[in-house]
């Protein structure tokens, strides 16, 4: 995956690209609003990493000039306003997804992950498999193998997220954010208590797992063997 | 002699200040205003009374030229210069005068006029002497001139010092009025301005003092119960409120600086630990993760702080908008079911017909989660209560008068009512709760948020256990933010 981050603060750059750089991808910096927007509208880049608050010219701005030239590039924006305002305003000016400083890598990589691969996205798709794990968008039936699963509609939508995403890492925060529309931390371990009861409807008695615990990140969904 | 220079500067400049005043501003307006109503009521009087003169000096000399004439007509000229004689031997100021139709006096007591008066014919203001009046003795005269026949003239006049006087009169009103106006309006300015100088310098004086760091003093009320003492009083509540907020955020830098240096030092500790006894990799992994965690937690409170501190500020109020409280109760409960269901307590809910309250959904969100989070840590029942299951967490919503209450109560161990104005305050844990994790924030950031929407966050016995309520005013009926 190709990255751009445009961050002023060089320690921060420098720390993404090499963490970047260490999961695979290819991360370019630029330190300000104008290189950025330069990079931006030239450059193939799959998901641009763009702080608020930048020297030249902010990343809102940036975000707006994009989008007014037809770019359409995922843009996730980083920033130390991490308030429910501010995250609004954020999301309004074109950016797709808004993360808070300070974030923990795990955070920023899936989020990026996901970001990535929305474009092509599992959207149309009716029903969702990951391996003998079947989930009906239309008819709300779950079924493993020859078994049927009953899931309440919370732990539907849980599974519906983790499945849209199969194979990609989904955080905590994520899951808070997109199945319950809360971007505030509930403090207890709310998450893994509801994760570990749909691990017990859809894992439990299976010989393969398919629910997985990614450790300082989140979960994920995949058939192991695929 | 210098401190006589001094006493007097000082004094100079006490005056000028005393000009520069409002007060002594208006009193000068007012001062000329008045004066400009006495000069018009004291130039109708004077005009009026000259009118009024003139007309009836006018009257009675047309009467006595009528008569006159009718005299001349029926008896001839002798008859009126002998009517004219015994007239003119009258005193008073009465003139008369006929004369030949070359200008010579045949009666009369009049010694010498204006030249030409006897040509003109009607009335005439003429200077005039007395015919027993030696020279030099000049008056005036409002007078009448008419040509008889058989060219005789006929003056008759009357003298105007009357008149002249009372306008004399008048004038000299004026001046004394005037002065008088000027004298008493000064010094009544003067004085009013001094009162109300004194009792602003008293005020700007207070002021001073809490700018220079004194919160605590207020402004002096006279208790009269004028404009003066209404702004006293409202600026005093004002510095009330502030000194609360500044007594509240030295309280809350205390706090942080206490409540954040602790996890700050653990963090050190275990970082410092590892470099010196660390043997092996697993080793230092395991400092580093539990470094992270730890700095998660502090980046937690660092939130909840902003968090609580907007709120209080009332950012976030532009993002309100009609939300359902009944749902927001349905969610917060759905995210924490399970939680509570693994701790063995069961939430019940009893929210049944929507319920619109004006704000911010994810805000009223995190406060009830905030309280159900509590309840749920400190319900726990721990060793199998006396009979049997434990009792659930209750989650309400109900209307009362133009008020929304969101209420979660617990049958855990409540709160003592001595602790419950505390709880609500940053940082604060009791002793019982320091051994569940928590940063002492839930309570707080709850009442931050109700008061953020007009409402406030109240602490009750659930008999046993904790009721607490976010009470928040119903959607149409306007309340004013609690401060």
């Amino acid at each position: 995956m190709r990255l751009l981050i445009v961050e002023d603060d060089r320690d921060a750059a420098d720390y993404l690209v090499k963490a970047f750089r260490e999961v695979g991808h290819v991360a370019d910096r630029a330190a300000d609003g104008e290189e950025g927007l330069g990079l931006a509208l030239e450059g193939q880049y799959d998901v641009l990493i763009v702080d608020r608050m930048l020297p030249k010219l902010d990343g809102l701005s940036l975000i707006g000039q994009l989008r007014a030239e037809g770019v359409e590039t995922p843009v996730l924006i980083l920033s130390a306003l991490g308030q429910v305002d501010d995250r609004v305003k954020g999301l309004r000016a074109g950016g797709d997804d808004y993360l808070p400083k300070p974030y923990s890598f795990a955070e920023l990589a899936a989020r990026i992950e996901v970001l990535s691969r929305r474009r092509g996205g599992r959207n149309e798709e009716t029903v969702y498999r990951v391996g003998d794990l079947e989930l009906d968008r239309l008819s709300h039936r779950v079924s493993r193998g020859d078994d049927e699963i009953v899931l309440q509609p919370r732990e539907f939508r849980l599974l519906e997220y983790l499945m849209k995403h199969a194979g990609q890492v989904v955080t905590r925060t994520m899951l808070l954010e997109n199945v319950w529309d809360y971007h505030f931390d509930p403090q207890t371990n709310v998450i893994d208590v509801h994760m570990s009861r749909l691990r017990s409807k859809i894992d439990k008695g299976y010989a393969r797992p398919l629910l997985h615990t990614v450790r300082g990140a989140g979960y994920v969904i995949r058939d192991a063997k695929s | 002699m210098t401190q006589r220079a001094e006493t007097l500067r000082a004094a100079a400049a006490r005056l000028v200040h005393v000009f520069r005043t409002t007060t002594f501003k208006l009193t000068l307006v007012y001062l000329a205003v008045f004066a400009v109503a006495v000069l018009f009521l004291l130039a109708y009087f004077a005009w009026n009374t000259n009118r009024l003169i003139t007309e009836q000096i006018q009257e009675t000399v047309d009467a006595e030229i009528t008569g006159l004439t009718d005299q001349y007509r029926l008896s001839g000229i002798r008859r009126l210069v002998l009517v004219i004689q015994g007239r003119a031997q009258r005193p008073g100021s009465n003139l008369y005068l006929v004369t030949t139709f070359t200008g010579e006096a045949l009666a009369g007591n009049v010694g010498s006029l204006s030249p030409g008066v006897l040509d003109r014919r009607g009335w005439v203001e003429t200077a005039y002497r007395r015919l027993d009046e030696g020279e030099g003795a000049e008056h005036r005269a409002l007078a009448r001139v008419e040509q008889l026949p058989g060219g005789f003239r006929l003056l008759v006049g009357r003298d105007l010092d009357e008149r002249e006087h009372l306008l004399d009169i008048v004038f000299s009103a004026l001046r004394w009025l005037i002065g008088l106006l000027v004298v008493l309006g000064l010094a009544g300015g003067l004085f009013v301005t001094r009162r109300v100088l004194r009792r602003v310098d008293a005020m700007t004086g207070t002021t001073q003092t809490i700018m220079a760091g004194d919160l605590g003093g207020r402004l002096p009320i006279a208790g009269t119960g004028d404009e003066i003492d209404r702004l006293a009083g409202n600026l005093n509540t004002m510095l009330e409120r502030i000194e609360v907020l500044m007594r509240g955020l030295k309280e809350v830098s205390d706090n942080i600086a206490h409540d954040l240096k602790t996890p700050l030092t653990r963090l050190r500790n275990r970082a410092e630990e590892a470099l010196r006894s660390a043997k092996n990799e697993a080793d230092y992994r395991e400092a580093l993760e539990a470094t992270i965690d730890e700095s998660d937690g502090l980046i937690r409170t660092f939130n909840a702080l902003l968090m609580i501190a907007r709120a209080e500020s009332g950012q976030g109020r532009e993002d309100m908008a009609d939300v359902d409280a009944a749902e927001i109760v349905r969610g917060v409960a759905d995210l924490y079911e399970p939680v509570a269901d693994d701790r063995g307590l069961g939430i019940a809910i009893d929210a049944p017909t929507p319920v619109t309250v004006r704000g911010n959904r994810e805000l009223i969100s995190q406060a009830l989660a905030n309280l159900v989070d509590n309840a749920i840590k400190y319900a726990d029942p721990g060793p199998p209560a006396v009979n049997g299951a434990p009792a659930p967490i209750e989650i309400t919503v109900r209307g009362e008068g133009d008020r929304i209450l969101l209420a979660v109560a617990d049958h855990g161990p409540g709160i003592p009512p001595a602790d419950r104005g505390r709880v609500v305050g940053r940082f604060v844990r009791l002793e019982r709760s320091r051994s569940q994790p928590g940063s002492g924030l839930g309570l707080s950031l709850a009442s931050a948020v109700a008061h953020l929407h007009g409402g406030e966050l109240r602490l009750e016995d659930n008999k046993p256990g904790l009721r607490a309520v976010i009470e928040l005013p119903r959607v149409g009926a306007t309340s004013p933010p609690t401060p």
